[in-house]
């Protein structure tokens, strides 16, 4: 065993590399959510509501985002009406 | 007036208690007063590591609730006379560390002690953002392993925004990363992450690595804080943090496999 070893250590790449690049992905990730302002939710639920009472839209029709750059902060907001606006 | 250090992580078994109970007797030695004071509410343990599990008579929550004085609470150390524990109570009620409650204790530990090491429950919890809430520094501790290096870089999260220092928009904590159960066999081989990679990471003021002893459970089971064994490879990386800490400058050390031989290498195992 201890011959064997000693030929195969020459190859150091292993499951650290793995590591990293899973974690550096989902890092990056948390980073973005912890930026995110705490009211999204919030907003998106009012937002649905005020629509509600004029167009008839679903839950999943709104889509509220918000990304960061540099020196500004985009809030985007999606909604996708209905073909026929109905009642 | 103290400088108040919280000894963090969010996972728990990284080594939290090992390096409060570390690091505030590397200070005492030092000279300065210090404290360590447990923030585990209800699992106590900082008391076995350090050593003084049979002298607790009063704990946190009884100064909180004005049971006992602080000075009653506070137990000195048998070996170094300038270093203090204030134990954690074992009560069930988390509940029991008031904000204003652990203002009040630090205030009064602030008076008369250069440093206050807390050290913090796992998780990000109540016991834990109290721990954190009124830190001048964290020593964030960390394994070199994908679940902690995530955890720790949550609890920066929560240090910047949940903190005192956060709140009244002061100097931000003063952050450090200790790296702990460092394997620099495991780091060559390419099986554990190295000290760069968790850096390329979290990006912090590195305040030392601990490699991976046997002699951290030797002095837990003697409840002797490993600083004190001299000899062990941890113990001397601990003296590095506390100097590192108080500002010297110095190399990093055991990050490398110790050079083996020829034949010892091929004979190993």
């Amino acid at each position: 065993m201890g011959l064997l070893d000693f030929f195969l250590t020459s190859s150091p790449k292993g499951s650290a590399a793995v590591a990293k690049e899973r974690l550096q992905i989902l890092v990056a990730h948390d980073r973005t959510e912890r930026n995110r302002p705490s009211y999204l939710p919030k907003l998106q639920r009012e937002i649905l509501e005020v629509i509600r009472k004029y167009v008839d839209v679903d839950v999943n029709a709104i889509s509220v985002n918000y990304e960061q750059e540099d020196s500004r902060e985009i809030l985007e907001l999606n909604i996708v009406l209905p073909e026929v606006a109905q009642r | 007036m103290a400088r108040i250090i919280v000894i963090t992580s969010g996972k728990g078994g990284v080594g939290k208690t090992t390096t409060s109970a570390a690091l505030a007797m590397g200070l005492a030695q030092k000279g300065h007063r210090t404290a360590v004071v447990d923030f585990d509410v209800g699992l106590r343990n900082l008391d076995l590591i350090m050593g003084c599990e049979r002298r607790v008579v009063y704990d946190f929550v009884n100064v909180i609730n004005n049971e006992a004085t602080l000075n009653q609470a506070l137990i000195r150390d048998r070996r170094c006379d300038t270093l203090f524990v204030l134990p954690a109570s074992q009560t069930r009620d988390k509940q029991a560390l008031t904000k204003e409650g652990v203002g009040k204790v630090l205030d009064e530990l602030s008076h008369t002690f250069d440093y206050v090491v807390c050290d913090s429950p796992a998780g990000i919890e109540h016991g834990a953002t109290m721990a954190m809430y009124y830190a001048d520094d964290a020593v964030v501790v960390t394994n070199p392993e994908v679940s902690s290096v995530r955890d720790s870089d949550r609890m920066l999260g929560i240090l910047a925004s949940k903190s005192r220092r956060a709140e009244t928009n002061a100097e931000p904590i003063c952050e450090y990363l200790l790296l702990t159960r460092y394997s620099p066999e495991r780091v060559a081989k390419g099986e554990m992450l190295s000290v760069d990679d968790v850096q390329e990471i979290l990006s912090l003021n590195l305040l030392g690595v601990i490699p991976e002893s046997k002699s951290v459970l030797n002095a837990s089971n003697a409840g002797v804080p490993v600083i004190l064994d001299t000899e062990s490879g941890a113990g001397q990386a601990y003296g590095d943090v506390v100097a590192r800490y108080l500002g010297e400058q110095l190399p990093y050390r055991f990050l490398d496999v110790e050079k083996k031989g020829f034949f010892s290498r091929l004979f190993r195992g």
